[in-house]
């Protein structure tokens, strides 16, 4: 830490600070608070004032947004492929990490940089061809034809994370599990998954996170509106009231609510996720 | 910058796993038959195989044909052609002229930003959990549903940007995604509003991780604060540096959402990325070839990139990535 004895020099350094933090702060609440307020406006409001806070308040678009199937479909689509990626993508992951950070096996180098070459493919490249294995299967308009997928992007990531953290988990209790009778399955599931929790809930963040806001792979997997996830939605949402802007704005502010619970709850293992991710080898 | 799924950006640092026995160390009386060890991996390999390696081995394979995707595998070999008309294609090269223009103005603004504010928030002043908490806000929305928020903010004939302007004294009537020669600094600054609170957290991160006693050794020996910063933070920052600079390129190749939501790649192909460019030959034109070669393209572009750089640029930091080894457990 720099220290800075004066009292003067002290004081120039907490405005400095604040200044910087309130325009940065302003730099980022201002778009988020126009879709909030916004959506509390009417367009006459919207034009008039754009600026000023809602006058009088105007609940219509949000209670019209909450009273809406489309709204809680969308809603509803997005959470059942997020729990399912999630699931999958943890369950495998940490099967295959199982199997790189507790045993050695011919061919486990070669298969463990084929899975973490994984990280540099991007998923743009991927998604033309991947349509085209995907009609051939059959799962286009089905929500697996976007879990599956995003599964198993999500696997190189996941399994490196794991694998480092299940590396960490010391040999003794294996081998103690293993005199009192435990097999790799019930050593696997009763002891070591127990014991990796935080590992597992920080890759379930990142996962989860992840499928919520991906929007290219549900935009040429589902065609049919009904399985439409909300990113998809908020995008032909916002293209079908063009003219009602408050509308979408209140829409917009639905469709971004539970990302930011979300994050308030889970931020922790969310930011641990991401600087991990980066970090662990 | 960005990538498609919102978590997934994390270079390759990645060291092969059992040069160093640990693991077989550590491996116990129990050890697990074939048919074991492959139950164990057969399901994520599987996966794995079918939905990543596949299409790009598909894609590799169809770049070489001319093909509609329709009535059954491609048949129309034409060797070379696509890649020879990619790389004549002007909305192609203008792709990779723009890419470049966004990686130089990371590099240059949003990087720096990012560091800046992190070196702030390291301090301890009252409120920086809450500012920290909220600059990273906009990382967590979805990129699609970011892209509608600022197309209504942007908004033609006097929107809410031009309202701010107003505000400000400034009377405008700024075409600001319509204007070309405009609309890619836009489309920047918004993904600078999305992105640098990620930066910041992994800037953070690696500040953190450096000792404190460092610095109050350095004072002892009556260092400057500039020279603290130059000998000991920049320096140990390194790898974290290096890294972000690896994420920040790679997701800009690989952009796609939040632009395509935003402004389509228009007015006249002026904010499109190549991944644009490949949805529109492939989903809307048909040119199934075509868009494979040109994801073929994108995979070299990114994939001959990040070994480059693991080579050259990341060597010293292959064994802690981020925060400079120790923090792994594992591994070392």
């Amino acid at each position: 830490m720099p220290v800075v004895n004066s009292k003067r020099g002290n004081l120039l350094r907490n405005t400095g600070f604040y200044i910087a933090a309130f325009i940065t702060t302003a730099f980022v609440a201002t778009p988020i608070l126009f879709a909030l307020l916004g959506g509390f406006k009417d367009n006459a409001q919207l034009r008039e004032n754009a600026l000023g806070l809602p006058n009088p308040w105007n609940v219509e678009n949000y209670t019209d947004t909450l009273a809406s199937d489309v709204f809680w479909r969308q809603a509803f689509n997005s959470a059942l492929i997020a729990l399912a990626t999630t699931f999958i993508v943890v369950a495998a992951s940490a099967m295959v990490a199982f199997a790189f950070a507790r045993y050695a096996f011919r061919g486990r180098e070669v298969l463990f940089t084929l899975f973490a070459t994984g990280l540099m493919f991007p998923f743009a490249v991927a998604v033309l061809p991947l349509f085209i294995i995907l009609r051939t299967m059959g799962l286009l308009d089905s929500p697996l034809g976007v879990i599956l997928p995003q599964a198993a992007f999500g696997l190189p990531l996941t399994i490196i994370i794991l694998r480092s953290f299940f590396r960490a988990i010391p040999g003794e209790i294996e081998e103690a599990a293993v005199i009192d009778g435990a097999g790799p399955w019930r050593f696997f599931l009763t002891i070591l998954l127990p014991m990796a929790r935080p590992a597992l809930a920080t890759v379930s963040v990142l996962a989860l996170v992840g499928s919520w806001n991906n929007y290219l792979l549900p935009l040429v997997v589902l065609n049919d509106a009904s399985l439409w996830t909300l990113p998809l939605g908020v995008d032909q949402f916002s293209g079908q009231y063009a003219s009602d802007t408050a509308k979408v704005l209140a829409f917009v502010m639905m469709a971004m609510l539970p990302a930011l619970l979300f994050y308030g709850f889970a931020e922790r293992h969310l930011i641990s996720g991401l600087t991990s991710g980066g970090t662990k080898g | 910058m960005s990538a498609a799924p919102t978590t997934s950006p994390v270079p390759p640092v990645e060291r092969p796993a059992g040069r160093d026995g640990k693991a077989s160390r550590r491996r116990p009386a129990g050890r697990p038959g074939a048919g074991t060890l492959a139950a164990f991996i057969a399901p994520g390999l599987v996966l794995f195989l079918l939905f990543v390696l596949a299409p790009i081995i598909f894609a590799a394979y169809v770049g070489f044909f001319r093909w509609n995707g329709l009535g059954g595998p491609p048949t129309d070999f034409i060797g070379f052609e696509n890649f020879a008309n990619l790389i004549k294609d002007s909305v192609f090269l203008g792709d990779l002229w723009r890419v470049g223009l966004i990686i130089a103005m990371s590099l240059v603004i949003q990087l720096p930003l990012a560091f800046g504010l992190a070196m702030l928030l390291h301090q301890r002043f009252p409120g920086r959990t809450i500012f920290r908490l909220l600059f990273f806000v906009p990382y967590v929305l979805a990129e699609a549903v970011t892209g509608v928020l600022f197309r209504l903010i942007f908004s033609e004939r006097r929107g809410f940007a031009d309202s701010l302007l107003a505000s400000l004294g400034v009377e405008s009537d700024i075409g600001w995604l319509s204007d070309r020669s405009l609309v890619l600094f836009v489309v920047f600054g918004i993904l600078t509003w999305k992105f640098f609170g990620f930066y910041m957290i992994l800037y953070l991160a690696g500040r953190q991780n450096i000792p404190e006693e460092l610095y109050e050794a350095a004072a002892i020996d009556g260092a400057t604060n500039r020279q603290m910063f130059s000998r000991i933070t920049l320096p140990l920052m390194g790898p974290t540096l290096r890294i972000t600079i690896f994420l920040s390129i790679i997701g800009a190749v690989q952009l796609f959402d939040l632009v395509f939501v935003l402004t389509g790649g228009g007015p006249f192909h002026a904010s499109e990325t190549m991944a644009i460019t490949m949805y529109e030959q492939g989903f809307q034109r048909n040119q199934i070839g075509y868009a494979s070669a040109l994801s073929i393209a994108m995979f070299l572009i990114s994939f001959v990139f990040a070994l480059f750089y693991q080579r050259y640029v990341l060597k010293r930091d292959l064994q802690g990535g981020l925060t400079g080894g120790g923090s792994n457990g594992g591994d070392r």
